[in-house]
């Protein structure tokens, strides 16, 4: 089972440490992990993707809860969140599959935002499913780099 | 005022007595201004012993104990004392001398990450990085250690800020942290849920933890089991909740425990898990021994609830207060009366034939064993001390023919390592509780291993007039690995042999200790005497055949 924990913790250093310190001590999964600051300075949020039976994952919001720098621990399953995904890719590109990529691309709602006259920079911005699909398409074009920032999510306006 | 004077103010706001430390360059200011003062210092020999010092007096005042120490192999060394006590909850404030600020992360002479190192068994760490936030550190800290599930607390004070002016103090007089509110009351719902079950259930019993001793709860506890009549057992960190002799007290539990006690949870319609964690030693299938029954979790720590067995009736909160809410609960009737009828039975019979085998020890003129039978020993040692007196048990073979022998009485405790079964705990932690209790009987008892590890902590006692009486059960071996090794490896006896040094009435003699030998069963009653009546402090080695299993039986065929 997954499940998305969307924990805000205070903004001081080491936090994000001891965080990933509780998954790594409690053998708890980290499917991916997206932090930064909130509106609020002094807190910070953590969106936290994992898997597990009931038992852990249950545990995992147990254990959150319990490190006293998190100040609130919500979660949900993806059907019930709305999730994004930023991925930055970098590709070779020649004559014969430049127009293959900008139609994957157009087909898919990604951008390219950087380009010479071999390397584009592509940049997508969808629900984690989507990003794998859409990095299917490239398996046979050259990635020279690419970045995830991990699983950002807020519940549906409907959940509240 | 500096840094390190407010701190040692805080720990005068905090009505501390005792600091258990080691000095060095990093919390030389600390112990600079706590000269001043009239807390008491006691100069471990080592850092380890620190903590289990300031543990055995946490848990005899139910005050926070307060360690200091320096920075790098101090507070390295402190680590096993930390991880000991957060294992069994014990509250302390622990504050380490770091480097200064500006050479953190600089690899510089004896810099530790300690607040890394100790992530995973502190119940919250602080690296004080500004002299004015140590008013609220120190005032934040005290009050984590001693509420919710209590726990140690690392303070890392760099000696830069120990040695910063601090133009204005001012301890606050309450806490505002939006991150930590533990659950004291029980929920008034589920408390209602319990006793309406507790009416129907048949065959209830408590299983009783560590958490009635650290919430203070132990007269409500046994309010609560004599006012509806429900049995008790315990686990290892839960003895001495109930008398050992009491009429509803059914001994510990688990793969070290009485039989009928085990036996008693077993048959049981519902179970009442009382500040106890579910843990390995103590139910180790927790799914087959809750199948069927009725299982209501109590803690004051959430995720200990559901971790290893799923409650049926989950109950947060302070036991101290969860049980006050079961004795004002408007009464409920029940009738358990053939239950503890054939719990009786059972405890009867097997009590019956452990004395007759303990009596016949004592008269035994020719035992297949050398020395003494070491769970006749331990039976006769309790049961000679006073009503009050504590009872602090090592790690071992020693520990469990104590948690199945020793008699703990009306107002007695019963103190060991029970999470992390750290060995050498025993020696350090009666000091604390001696210090804590001046006037009770403080009693250690360990094997000739755990003793080695930490006995450089008679001369902390000698030096500080501190009394210390210490039974060392003396088999030459590392017992309860070499039974193991007897059980799973066929009797390959792999570095378990540890020889007979040092000699034990020559190192009394180096420490000014009396020394009292008991060699046979036959003087177990005389030399106990002789070792209780010691004014002075003392060591009796008890001689111990190899043989000895922790549960009870002698090995004849077990020869080496």
């Amino acid at each position: 089972m997954k499940r998305i924990y969307s924990v805000l913790v205070e903004n001081r250093a080491g936090v994000l440490c001891k965080v990933a310190g509780l998954f790594w001590r409690r053998c708890f999964n980290i499917d991916s992990l997206a932090v930064g600051e909130t509106d609020d300075h002094t807190v910070s949020n953590m969106v936290i993707v994992s898997s597990g039976d009931r038992r852990t994952l249950e545990q995992i919001e147990k254990q959150l809860n319990k490190k006293l720098d998190v100040i609130k621990v919500k979660t949900f399953d993806e059907t019930q969140a709305l999730s994004r995904e930023l991925m930055l890719m970098k590709v070779k590109y020649n004559r014969n599959n430049r127009r293959d990529i900008m139609e994957n691309c157009t087909i898919m709602g990604a951008q390219i935002v950087d380009m010479s006259n071999s390397l584009m920079t592509i940049q997508i911005c969808d629900t984690p499913e989507r990003v794998d699909m859409f990095l299917n398409t490239f398996k046979t074009i050259s990635i020279v780099e690419l970045t995830r920032t991990g699983t950002l999510a807020v519940t549906k306006c409907s959940e509240a | 005022m500096n840094g390190a004077d407010a701190v040692v103010k805080c720990l005068q706001k905090e009505g501390v007595e005792y600091v258990f430390g080691y000095p060095g360059v990093a919390i030389a200011p600390f112990y600079n201004s706590i000269l001043d003062t009239d807390i008491h210092t006691i100069l471990v020999r080592q850092e380890q012993n620190a903590a289990h010092e300031a543990s055995g007096y946490a848990r005899i005042t139910g005050k926070v104990g307060v360690v200091a120490v320096t920075s790098g192999p101090g507070a390295e060394n402190l680590i096993t004392g930390i991880a000991t006590a957060f294992a069994d909850s014990i509250p302390l404030v622990c504050i380490t001398g770091q480097v200064e600020t500006s050479l953190l992360g600089g690899d510089v002479f004896q810099e530790a990450d300690i607040s890394g190192a100790c992530e995973s068994f502190v119940k919250y760490s602080y690296i004080v990085r500004d002299v004015k936030e140590i008013p609220r550190i120190m005032k934040e800290a005290f009050y984590i250690a001693s509420t919710g599930r209590r726990g140690p607390v690392l303070i890392d004070l760099p000696s830069d800020v120990q040695l910063s002016a601090l133009p204005h103090f001012d301890y606050p007089e309450s806490l505002r942290m939006r991150t930590y509110k533990p659950t004291v009351e029980g929920h008034a719902v589920q408390i209602d849920k319990v006793m309406k079950e507790l009416s129907r259930a048949k065959r209830p019993i408590i299983c009783a933890g560590g958490g009635v001793h650290l919430s203070g709860a132990v007269n409500e506890l046994r309010a609560f089991a004599e006012k509806y009549e429900i049995p008790v057992v315990c686990t290892m960190m839960g003895l001495g909740v109930m008398p050992t002799q009491h009429p509803l007290f059914y001994g510990m539990v688990g793969n070290n425990g009485q039989p009928y006690g085990n036996r008693a949870m077993n048959d049981a319609d519902m179970i009442i898990m009382a500040g106890a964690r579910v843990a390995d030693r103590s139910i180790s299938q927790p799914s087959l021994i809750t199948e069927g029954k009725i299982l209501v979790h109590i803690d004051v720590d959430p995720a200990e609830i559901g971790k290893n067995a799923g409650p049926t009736i989950p109950l947060v909160g302070d036991l101290d207060h969860v049980l006050a809410s079961f004795l004002r609960h408007e009464p409920i009737t029940c009738d358990h009366g053939a239950w503890v009828t054939e719990l009786n039975k059972n405890r009867t019979e097997s009590e019956a034939d452990k004395n007759a085998e303990l009596k016949k020890a004592l008269t035994n003129e020719n035992p297949a064993y050398r020395g003494v039978n070491p769970q006749a020993f331990v039976r006769a040692l309790s049961l000679a001390m006073d009503d009050d007196a504590i009872y602090v048990a090592d790690v071992g073979q020693n520990q469990l023919w104590s948690c199945a022998n020793a008699v703990i009485r009306e107002n007695g405790r019963f103190l060991t390592s029970g999470g992390m079964g750290t060995m050498g705990y025993a020696l350090p932690a009666a000091i604390g509780c001696q210090l804590a209790a001046p006037d009770r009987l403080v009693v250690s008892v360990c094997g000739d291993g755990g003793f080695q590890m930490n006995m450089m902590e008679l001369a902390t006692a000698q030096y500080y007039g501190i009394r210390t009486k210490t039974v060392v059960l003396k088999n030459r071996w590392l017992g309860l690995v070499r039974q193991h090794q007897h059980l799973s490896y066929k009797d390959r006896w792999s570095v378990t042999d540890i020889g007979d040094y040092p000699r034990l009435d020559a190192l009394t003699r180096a420490y000014d200790l009396d020394y009292v030998k008991l060699e046979s069963d036959r003087e177990i009653h005389e030399k106990i005497r002789e070792f209780l009546q010691c004014e002075n402090s003392v060591l009796l080695e008890v001689d111990v055949d190899p043989d000895w299993m922790a549960f009870g039986d002698f090995h004849k065929e077990y020869h080496r």
